[in-house]
């Protein structure tokens, strides 16, 4: 396996949860809901996802236990920014907070265990082509799985009825309550729906990535994620550009220092949140002289008042 | 009025007695700082196994906390400060960037005693303690030079701190006994601690060529890597052969329950002063773990190199020591690199093709 496939194999791996937590938290941002808690999010979808594995023996499983924790996160967010109209950044700063400190208790008890990763598909013929077999043809589920997502997700925003209502609640929320839509249950929807999805990517750290669990293994990853719908500017194609471009920057740098090359390991961690600044500044200068976020976004939302 | 107010006063100041004569009988509280969590099955983990030692080993007499996950850095100041003012007379700061924290709270409590581990600054109330960590490297080295069939080492390393390089440059010269040509790829990470990033680094060593992975951060990713890419690896910190049955080569083992014993028992019988040690395989503060995965003649010599080492026959930094830009290095133990060297080490030896990236 020559050293391009090789790069681009874990580049894809490392890009994926990033891809996965960010889609969610596309639609939840789309919604008009500032969600901060993907990190812990995440770290509870790995540990929730990790114990169902090691106990069934199954990676669907564990992946399931994984959604299952993030959505039950993402229910404490929502009774809290939606149900009692708290400021939703302090609460998804705290739910961060909570789900790497939960995660490290409940983990506690299964650190030291390991489980077979997820397999990788293999189609005869088609997998072991030079270059791109492997790539297109021998991954696991949760890539396939992450691309199928944001596709769906794109094709449910924009192509129907449904995603332009999430759209509108995201853009103007007293608008779209005006014209008799329930906004609270839709944001409610988005925000189950990101919790999902951050419990998925966080899922695929110990079920494909590192076949273990240890306390904190998500590191910093949710705020990536984060960063990577900013820097996308909250559409799809560019999210995936966005997630795959910074997988490569986290690897390629890796790669760098081992073939002697002297660039400084450090401004290459911190290129991915450099890069999101960059685009944020550039955006501000277009014609329509702001951000393209949508423009509810963060703020909170009680009927009637 | 002025009745009850003295009589509430008095009854006060005895129930403050009491609870001051209640202390002095208390247990002797023991508190420990880690840089990650327990479970991290490395560096914070040995830790934790010789604090538990302590627990057992002193039972009633002691009682131990500890904080966990606390980042080197400000926020440390904050954290050993929070185990003082809980009353831990005896604290125990596990990483190198506790130092500057520790040497701080320490003159503010000059009663409390601390031990800081893998620094250098020490005070009256603080003392210093360390492994020689190197001398396992060397070990490594030796083994990994014979081992590796294409010449090239992956080392995983966190941060270029004198610490890392002497362990990178202790392998380097165990190598170069058994194949001078060897080459080591290192690749920092900028972390002690990051699972699917070391995991990365090891991909991208055994991508470029490295058949032969070395560690100095602390979980057991790169192990687990080098299992399925049917390389071979060294642990780091403990055991990690579960990880990797026919891939670990062995691992340099942390003992810190000897010391913390030793230490305690000084605090408890009043006999505690500050003290730098730095014990090695002699005082079996570095142990390494059973040599596996490798054929017997090279088992018997990684076992002949530990011998002469605790025999102080064999000293891994015996001049002369050449840098990578070809001058010798000034030898300022008599026959060998002296501590103090070797503690503040910022440059390669020869044979490593890397720049030392900045401080």
């Amino acid at each position: 396996m020559e050293l391009a496939e090789a790069i681009i194999l874990s580049v894809l791996s490392a890009s994926t949860p990033l891809l996965i937590a960010a889609t969610g938290e596309l639609v939840t941002e789309r919604a008009g809901v500032l969600n901060l808690g993907v990190e812990g999010m995440m770290i509870m979808g790995a540990v929730c996802g990790f114990g169902g594995a090691l106990y069934t023996g199954s990676i669907t499983i564990g992946a399931l236990c994984g959604i299952i924790a993030g959505t039950a996160m993402s229910l404490l967010f929502a009774l809290m920014t939606l149900g009692l109209a708290v400021n939703q950044v302090a609460t998804g700063l705290a739910l961060t907070i909570f789900g790497v400190g939960l995660s490290g208790l409940i983990g506690a008890s299964v650190v030291g265990e390991q489980i077979t990763a997820a397999p990788h598909l293999h189609i005869p013929g088609l997998t072991d082509l030079p270059l791109l077999g492997h790539v297109l043809f021998g991954q696991d589920a949760f890539v396939y799985l992450s691309i199928a997502l944001i596709v769906g997700v794109w094709y449910f925003l924009y192509r129907t009825r449904a995603g332009l209502i999430l759209r509108a609640c995201g853009d103007n929320h007293v608008s779209a309550h005006a014209l008799g839509y329930p906004v609270l249950r839709i944001r409610l929807l988005a925000v189950m729906f990101g919790g999902a999805c951050a419990g998925l990517a966080g899922a695929y750290l110990p079920l494909a990535y590192t076949p273990f669990f240890i306390p904190g293994m998500t590191a910093g990853r949710g705020w990536i994620a984060l960063a990577l719908v900013v820097f996308a500017s909250w559409l799809p194609a560019r999210l995936v550009a966005g997630a795959y471009l910074f997988g490569a920057v986290s690897i390629l740098q890796l790669h760098a220092q081992g073939a002697g090359i002297g660039i400084p390991s450090q401004f290459m961690s911190s290129l991915p949140y450099l890069a999101t600044v960059i685009v944020l500044v550039a955006l501000s200068r277009t014609r329509s002289g702001g951000s393209t976020a949508p423009a509810a976004l963060g703020t909170v939302f009680v009927p009637d008042r | 009025m002025r009745k009850t107010f003295f009589a509430a006063a008095a009854a006060l100041l005895l129930l403050g007695s009491l609870g001051g004569s209640a202390e002095a009988a208390d247990k002797l509280k023991v508190g420990f700082i880690y840089l990650g969590p327990i479970g991290d099955l490395g560096w914070t983990y040995q830790h934790d196994l010789a604090r538990q030692a302590l627990d057992k080993e002193f039972g009633d007499k002691i009682e131990t906390t500890y904080l966990e996950n606390v980042p080197e850095g400000p926020d440390a100041e904050r954290a050993i400060e929070q185990l003082v003012r809980a009353g831990n007379k005896l604290i125990f700061t596990t990483s190198f960037g506790y130092m500057d924290p520790t040497l701080k709270v320490a003159k503010k409590y000059p009663n409390v005693h601390f031990e800081h581990a893998t620094g250098f600054k020490k005070d009256k109330n603080m003392s210093i303690y360390n492994g020689r960590f190197y001398e396992g490297r060397y070990i490594q080295g030796v083994i990994a030079g014979k081992m590796s069939k294409t010449g090239v080492l992956g080392y995983i390393a966190s941060f270029p701190i004198p610490e890392v390089i002497m362990g990178i440059n202790a392998t380097m010269l165990g190598a170069q006994t058994v194949n001078p040509n060897i080459k080591v790829k290192i690749i920092w990470v900028n972390t002690w601690f990051d699972p699917p990033k070391e995991a990365d680094a090891a991909k991208a060593l055994v991508d470029q060529g490295a058949d032969v992975i070395m560690q100095h951060t602390d979980s057991p990713a790169a192990m687990k890597i080098a299992a399925e890419r049917g390389k071979l690896a060294f642990g780091q910190d403990s055991e990690m052969i579960k990880f990797g049955p026919t891939t670990q080569l062995t691992s340099i083992i942390d003992n810190w329950a000897p010391y913390y014993i030793a230490r305690v028992k000084a605090e408890l019988d009043g006999t505690w002063k500050e003290e730098d040690t730095w014990g090695g395989l002699k005082s079996q503060m570095v142990v390494m773990a059973p040599f596996t995965n490798m054929p017997d003649d090279v088992k018997k010599l990684a076992e002949d190199t530990k011998a002469a080492i605790i025999d102080g026959k064999l000293l891994p930094f015996k001049c002369p020591v050449v840098d990578q830009d070809g001058k010798t290095v000034e030898c300022k133990g008599g026959d060998h690199l002296d501590d103090g060297q070797v503690l503040g080490m910022h440059f390669y030896v020869k044979g490593v093709d890397d720049k030392m990236p900045a401080k």
